[in-house]
């Protein structure tokens, strides 16, 4: 490791989307949007008295679910990209570190990561009084640990895609299944006992399951922390797979 | 079938690059066939050859992103593809390899933050190539040849003891084309050792020594005089037929045929 290529990566890469306005302005008013959209969606509800609203359980877990989908996007096509135009080749002549390049990458794009989860999640709090017990700074930590899962899913996904059209349809292959099985649409207890222990393993659960501790709880709860450690373990694993694909010599 | 005369190596002095038995096969097909050479270091070597007879997978051997499948090939001292050798080894791609939503400055410096260079060096490479008054721009709203010098820059930076160009002249204009063959010049009057290739014979002459490559076979490694004499003609290119009929009469007519497509 780098520090000084690392940060190179990193500049570079911001460089490129900073370039990019149209992207920029998906990434930070998308979810808002789309926040705004599930709002009013479930505005006329009507809830017996002391009954949570379904925004402030939906809502939250769409805050930790953007940042996944939207960086698992933008990561897969940019490292395509970076694949097919030769760049990655003449990069790795270049002393750069392998780890320099994904960890560059990693953290140009969850700076962008906390950026959105700021933007969506002063909506939630300011205008559609998100009501759950735990702060805000917890849920952008959940989201932004998130954000950084779908870096590191894409720059893995995009080691098994020719084009920018196959890289895209890697998301209904990575992403969906773990949208489906987190516990938003049902809870995991009541899935039947195989989509359950598929759902154990898939690391979303564990940001949803994170999110409910911050939800019921005022303090940070040891569970919370316990998962957030799963989900950066995780992380690092998905990274060095990464790591794997990015060959300096071919055949 | 190598040439010895001032083509080749000087005895004594450490060669730059060195191949020996050199083979590369990529599935069925055999790319490199054999190749033995030496480049003398500080020199400008032309690599020569009709598209398809191995001329990048040559250069990929040097820069140590090519898996070899027999031989070997040293390069300043190291076998190639040494961690160590990827600060003193430059190489430009034959298609330019540079980010196109990034300027002209911005890609430069990037590639130099690799080998710690300063914004001295990053500008300094920008006007090697000539595009001081372009530096901000947007790499992909420049026309074709200067994006192929944005990635020539790209090397340059690093100020690399080798540097291996592929094709680098292909789409410039006569002018530019002069420009650049004298930076190579000035380059290799200061120590640095220069691998380019071409398929337009009349650049040989730029060169101190020539490596003929057909089919995956070294031909020949002589000077640009020495092929005149030997293909007897001045005109290079029609030096370079002849002597390519005369080393390949078992598939002389398909070569011929070839070469003729390549220049």
């Amino acid at each position: 490791m780098n520090p000084r290529m690392m940060i190179a990566t990193t500049r570079r890469v911001l460089e490129q989307l900073r370039h990019d306005h149209r992207s920029v302005a998906l990434i930070m008013v998308v979810p808002a949007l789309l926040l705004t959209g599930v709002y009013y969606l479930f505005e006329n509800e009507t809830l017996p008295p002391g009954f949570p609203r379904t925004f402030d359980r939906v809502g939250l877990v769409m805050l930790a679910i953007f940042p996944f989908v939207v960086m698992f996007l933008v990561t897969s096509i940019t490292m395509l990209r970076e694949r097919t135009s030769g760049t990655l080749e003449r990069l790795l002549t270049t002393p750069i570190h392998k780890a320099d390049l994904l960890f560059g990458y990693a953290l140009a794009f969850s700076i962008m990561a906390a950026l959105q989860s700021l933007v969506a999640t002063a909506v939630a709090y300011w205008i559609f009084n998100l009501d759950i017990r735990g702060g805000p700074g917890y849920v952008v930590m959940i989201a932004v640990i998130n954000a950084v899962l779908g870096v590191a899913l894409g720059l893995l996904c995009s080691a098994f895609a020719r084009t920018e059209f196959q890289a895209v349809q890697f998301m209904p292959v990575v992403v969906i299944p773990q949208i489906l099985l987190c516990g938003l649409f049902v809870a995991r207890d009541h899935m039947n006992g195989l989509l359950e222990s598929i759902s154990n393993v898939l690391p979303l659960t564990f940001s949803v399951d994170a999110l409910q501790q911050i939800a019921n709880n005022s303090e940070a709860t040891q569970l919370m922390w316990q998962d957030a450690g799963i989900m950066a373990a995780i992380v690092v694993g998905v990274l060095v797979l990464a790591s794997f694909t990015l060959r300096r010599r071919t055949a | 079938m190598t040439n010895s005369a001032s083509g080749s190596i000087t005895p004594g002095i450490p060669p730059a690059v060195a191949a020996a038995g050199l083979h590369v096969t990529r599935g069925r097909k055999k790319i490199l066939r054999g190749l033995d050479f030496a480049m003398e270091p500080g020199r400008i070597t032309g690599l020569l050859g009709p598209s398809g007879s191995g001329k990048t997978t040559l250069m990929r051997c040097i820069v140590g992103v090519q898996r070899l499948t027999a031989g070997t090939m040293e390069v300043l001292g190291r076998p190639a593809g040494t961690p160590s050798l990827r600060h003193d080894v430059g190489y430009v791609t034959q298609a330019p390899s540079v980010y196109t939503d990034l300027s002209v400055e911005a890609n430069v410096r990037y590639f130099g933050a690799m080998h710690g260079a300063s914004e001295a060096d990053t500008a300094e490479a920008i006007a090697a190539v000539g595009l001081e008054a372009l530096a901000r721009q947007r790499t992909s709203d420049l026309s074709g040849g200067e994006f192929s010098r944005v990635s020539l820059a790209c090397a340059l930076v690093s100020h690399p003891k080798l540097l291996v160009l592929d094709e680098p002249t292909v789409g410039l204009d006569p002018v530019l084309r002069a420009e650049l063959w004298e930076r190579f010049a000035a380059m290799a009057a200061s120590g640095t050792t220069l691998l380019v290739s071409s398929h337009v014979m009349e650049e040989a002459s730029h060169c101190a020594s020539l490596l003929l490559l057909r089919d995956g076979l070294l031909l020949a490694q002589l000077s640009p005089a020495e092929l005149s004499e030997r293909g007897h003609s001045n005109d290079l290119e029609q030096a370079f037929l002849h002597v390519i009929q005369e080393t390949g009469a078992a598939s002389n007519r398909r070569a011929a045929d070839e070469s003729q497509v390549a220049s």
